[in-house]
């Protein structure tokens, strides 16, 4: 029988949560690296069972563990995250430049096809890849050398690169999204980029339509249709039918259009998900209610999930890479809070329940769905 | 041949963890005993504690770590500067501390 491996990334450790295909009981293992922060974990969608974690804090700054075994054993591996040349400046919060510092890596992106081969999203906003299972990092410098890079500058939460996404037809395209500078876009396997933020419009910042600057929080894709992205903006949901050529708001009835997380079904490429949050002044959702909203038209007719979550008093949020879906069907998904909960569904969203409910605060969530 | 002396090193836990050791540390330095021997030669035994004790590329202290000895902060010494003699000598560690801040 199938099974679901779900891999947690939380402000004091990595936690690995397991079932069968029924997805009915689950298995708790960790915390792994406990007191750490894990910003992100990941599998290798070419072998399952190679994993990569990202551990940081402030006092000990960043490691990359990998795993070979399913997450039961860890070795540390390359942490040396070193801009390529001279890293030149960004600008700050108050306009000014300020040189570009590596912090923290925000997102692991393992390739499609080769277990070996890792992107990693970086603070400040850089991608590095390795091709030897973690052990050395390179910069892939032509997304900061574009041209728009000195311009970019930190959203509240750091100048972070926090998406990365590999189209599955095509092995020289690829996704990234930074906060906040945008979207941008590679077609020869991460050498040169571009902005595709055309459609976006944000009004905190001096030119709403402006080709950079815009806080995108998240995109996703369905595999089966690499050309269709979805977007949960700083503010706005937005749909691309071009590979980021254009965008349009989707955002339709939904009670607010800020959020962190969307996803995409896994067996209906018209069917996503986001998280309504309030405002970005109040990070937490509307009315104390904890809703999953879901599309099945791609965008603009959203129905709220609100069986089995909270529906009053709560005041978690639900941050940008802390939601996943499996592959079974009918297709599992899956969410953690800032408040230690981590809750799923085993049919699409129709009602959920908790898996755990307090781990420390939820940074990601990551699914693989095991043979 | 420079002499090689041991030293003995006292990690935070999380760096203990990290290089899966449970107690102090002892290293052999070679030649004068100093900050900077000291870490060059608990990186060449432990390479998974680069960069957490030091930046990769300016070797600078992280900020949030002191170094101890002898009930002295030492941190804001010269990397080259001698190590106390009792720290030569193995009779006091030499501490990597994890400042208490944060939550």
């Amino acid at each position: 029988m199938s099974g679901v491996r779900i891999l947690v990334g939380t402000r004091k450790g990595a936690f690995i949560l397991t079932s069968d295909g029924t997805r009915e009981r689950w298995d708790v293992s960790g915390p792994h690296f406990g007191g750490w922060e894990i910003y992100h974990l990941k599998g290798s969608p070419a072998d399952p069972n190679r994993l990569y974690v990202s551990q940081s804090t402030g006092w000990f700054g960043q490691q990359i563990q990998r795993s070979s075994d399913g997450g039961r054993t860890w070795e540390p591996v390359g942490n040396e995250f070193k801009y390529d040349g001279v890293p030149g400046t960004h600008q700050w919060y108050d306009g000014t430049p300020h040189p570009w510092e590596f912090k923290r890596v925000w997102h692991l992106e393992p390739s499609l096809t080769d277990p070996d081969t890792i992107y990693a999203g970086v603070e400040d906003a850089a991608l590095f890849r390795s091709t030897d299972a973690g052990t050395t990092w390179q910069e892939l410098p032509g997304l900061r050398g574009h041209g728009s890079g000195p311009g970019w500058a930190p959203g509240a939460g750091g100048l972070c690169l926090h998406t990365i996404l590999l189209d599955p037809s095509d092995p020289g395209r690829m996704y990234i999204a930074i906060s906040a500078a945008g979207a941008f876009r590679s077609d020869d396997g991460g050498a040169t980029w571009r902005p595709i933020n055309r459609g976006l419009r944000s009004e905190h910042i001096p030119d709403p339509t402006a080709e950079v600057g815009h806080c995108v929080h998240r995109i996703a894709m369905h595999r089966s249709r690499p050309n269709v992205l979805f977007m949960q903006k700083h503010w706005d949901v937005m749909r691309s039918d071009d590979g980021g050529e254009s965008w349009s708001e989707v955002s339709g009835n939904l009670p607010t259009d800020f959020g962190f997380p969307i996803d995409v079904h896994a067996n209906e490429p018209e069917t996503i998900y986001v998280v309504p949050i309030k405002s970005d002044s109040e990070h937490y959702p509307p009315d104390g209610k904890l809703r999953v909203y879901r599309s099945r038209t791609g965008g603009h007719e959203w129905e709220a999930l609100t069986k089995g979550l909270p529906q009053r008093d709560c005041y978690v949020n639900v941050l940008r890479d802390a939601m996943a879906v499996d592959a079974l069907d009918p297709c599992g998904v899956y969410f953690g809070t800032t408040g230690g909960q981590v809750y799923g569904s085993a049919n699409a969203g129709d009602s959920w329940a908790p898996i755990v409910r307090d781990l420390p605060a939820v940074m990601s969530v990551e699914v693989q769905t095991t043979p | 041949m420079q002499p090689t002396t041991a030293v003995r090193i006292v990690l935070p836990l999380h760096l203990r963890t990290l290089a899966r050791v449970d107690d102090e540390v002892t290293v052999d330095v070679q030649g004068d005993v100093t900050q900077r021997s000291v870490l060059d030669a608990l990186e060449a035994s432990y390479p998974m504690l680069r960069g957490t004790i030091r930046d990769h590329v300016t070797q600078q202290r992280r900020p949030f770590l002191r170094f101890f000895a002898c009930a002295e902060d030492l941190s804001h010494e010269q990397p080259d500067a001698p190590l106390p003699d009792a720290v030569v000598a193995g009779a006091e560690p030499f501490l990597v501390i994890g400042a208490l801040a944060g939550g």
